[in-house]
């Protein structure tokens, strides 16, 4: 699959925009896969919204070369709506309308026959457990039920491409889970989700690959992994059965360190397979039994701190714990 | 998963005929679901009607200088028939009112960003709130006419005029609604939307709507003879007094055809400019 190189569900080259003299964003490169999720992750300000509105019609770029779904987004914007499915930051439907009654009207925007509109309608309130809910406004909804029918919303007409920018901001934990799993539903569909973030964990657990987002540049890509290991703080932790055994580890490893627990230890290393052959191997040499190997990558906080010279917001800290 | 999931298919086509009775549907709802705003919008002409006939009205009738002039019941009668026309004139303008209200909601309401991102006739949107607004409007001056009636409005229009009233309010309507839209836009807030019209509530007043032209000083006649609602007002008495209408009604229809052209092409390009941020 990776390998067939199909066409790229965003390609996008030397973006940029600016607000009167103020640049929003200063030459960005986005290539995104179809079928995957791909996040774009920064704190606010970074540019995140700027870019979901341009990649999704809404404001038009200053100059950059981007293909979005397959066709040029400067050219055929009209082509490009057809195929996407938008659920902005703020809630996008229709307060005075029920729920049943903002899909319907989604359904006839897409020109589905009446029979259609009634069962994806039936279908979507379902699947994103509005049934109850249907029939009363939308201005009665709690935020995690109004996010709901708004991505509902968004799916109506099958979009083979979702942007979702920043889906889970103010939501409750467990409404934040419900909406994760709906997210990997859709991909799991072989729907490609575009989505930003300022949540380090959504990244982490949604993401086939990541962008970071600082000051209106990419500063780093890849999948939640390689990021990890762009930056030091990797380890491997050792537990022993007793001190014996944990002071002969002492002896013979390279720059063991102290764990909290008197009996492990801590091993800098990336934690790839060869350095852990290698390692186990120095370990049976000499006979040491440990009772317990666990590999630690440095999580996205460390990244994001790393990558962009600035802890995470007081914001994503109160939130991501 | 396919890979042609993305191919580019053919141009899909816009529908805006459809589109336009999508959104047509979605602003009848509206007004469905909020009914307070259509009820405070007809009831302000219901309520300057009964002010003018049953409080100004016997003075102001005397001073019109008719063949009844002098006793103040027969004033009253003279003069609902003499203000009706501008009673009827100023139910569309404080329908239209609403129309600028909701159009400013929407706006500041994510639905109209969604609607943009979506593949429909953009013009869909605000040819939604014109119909919508038309139809409302077309209630709105049943029941304030029907109210007139009740009051000692009595026309003399046969059933050729009443349907040239009919044309020319659907004319005039539409041309005012496609302003409100356009007004409906400029404003930053939903309050301020509500303000913006104000003037062309008042705009009657100093025109020939409650009193005649003549009686006013020289400046303000003036403008109140040259102001596009004195023809407007001045067509409406004659086709529904059966009187032969001259040119006034030409200047009237050029008024709107002027207003309705210059409104849409505004609107339209507000629509069309870039959302802020």
């Amino acid at each position: 699959m990776t390998t067939a190189q199909p066409r790229p569900a965003i390609a996008a080259t030397g973006l940029r925009k600016s607000y009167g003299d103020k640049p929003v964003l200063k030459g960005l490169d986005l290539n995104v896969r179809e079928g995957t999720v791909f996040s774009l992750l920064g704190a606010n300000g970074a540019g995140k919204t700027t870019t979901v509105k341009i990649l999704s019609t809404l404001i038009r770029a200053d100059s950059g070369d981007v293909r979005v779904a397959g066709h040029d987004l400067a050219h055929e914007p009209d082509a490009v709506r057809a195929a996407i499915g938008v659920t902005g930051q703020f809630s996008a439907v229709d307060n005075l309308l029920t729920g049943e009654e903002n899909l319907l009207l989604m359904a006839d925007l897409h020109h589905l026959p009446r029979d259609d509109a009634r069962r994806r309608t039936g279908q979507l309130l379902e699947q994103f457990d509005l049934v109850e809910a249907g029939r009363k406004p939308a201005a009665t909804y709690s935020g995690g039920m109004r996010r709901r029918l708004d991505l509902a919303m968004s799916l109506v007409g099958s979009p083979r491409l979702i942007f979702l920018d920043e889906p889970t901001t103010g939501l409750d934990p467990r409404s934040r889970r419900n909406m994760w799993q709906i997210v990997r539903d859709l991909v799991a569909g072989g729907v490609t989700v575009f989505l930003t973030t300022q949540y380090l964990e959504e990244a982490d657990e949604l993401s086939d690959r990541i962008a970071v987002l600082e000051g209106g540049r990419v500063v780093a890509e890849g999948t939640a992994d390689e990021l990890k290991r762009r930056i030091p703080g990797g380890h491997v932790r050792l537990r022993f059965g007793d001190h014996r055994h944990l002071d002969a580890a002492m002896r013979v490893l390279d720059q063991p360190s102290r764990d909290n627990d008197p009996l492990a230890l801590r091993v800098p290393g990336s934690g790839s397979l060869r350095s852990l052959k290698h390692l186990i191997g120095r370990l049976d040499d000499h006979r040491i039994e440990v009772e317990e190997l666990s590999v630690h990558t440095p999580d996205l906080d460390d990244v994001f701190l790393a990558l962009t010279g600035k802890p995470a917001t007081e914001n994503e800290k109160a939130t991501t714990r | 998963m396919s890979t042609h999931a993305l191919a580019p298919a053919a141009r899909p086509r816009l529908h805006p005929f459809r589109d336009s009775v999508t959104m047509l549907r979605r602003n009848l709802r509206r007004m469905l679901r909020y009914p307070s705003m259509t009820l405070t919008l007809v009831g302000m002409p219901v309520v300057f009607l009964l002010l003018f006939v049953y409080v100004f009205g016997g003075t102001l009738g005397a001073g019109l200088g008719g063949p009844t002039a002098g006793d103040s019941a027969d004033g009253r009668s003279a003069y609902v028939d003499y203000v009706a026309p501008a009673i009827i004139l100023m139910t569309v303008t404080s329908v239209i009112q609403g129309t600028a209200i909701s159009v400013a909601m929407d706006l500041t309401e994510g639905i109209i960003a969604r609607f943009r991102t979506m593949h429909i006739a953009r013009a869909a949107v605000l040819t939604g709130h014109v119909l919508g607004s038309m139809i409302q409007t077309a209630i709105a001056l049943a029941v304030v006419i029907g109210v007139a009636l009740l009051v000692g409005f009595r026309p003399e229009a046969g059933p050729v005029e009443w349907l040239a009233v009919v044309g020319f309010l659907a004319v005039m309507t539409f041309a005012l609604v496609w302003l409100a839209v356009a007004l409906g836009q400029v404003s930053k807030s939903v309050e301020s939307a509500s303000n913006v019209l104000l003037p062309l509530v008042l705009l009657p007043f100093l025109g020939s709507g409650f009193v005649p032209t003549d009686s006013m000083p020289t400046g303000l006649r003036w403008f109140a003879e040259y102001q596009p609602f004195t023809p407007m007002i001045e067509t409406l008495r004659d086709l529904l007094m059966d009187q032969p209408v001259g040119d006034n009604a030409w200047i009237a229809l050029a008024w709107c055809a002027a207003i309705a052209l210059g409104s849409y092409l505004w609107a339209r390009r507000l629509f069309n400019r870039e959302p802020a941020n």
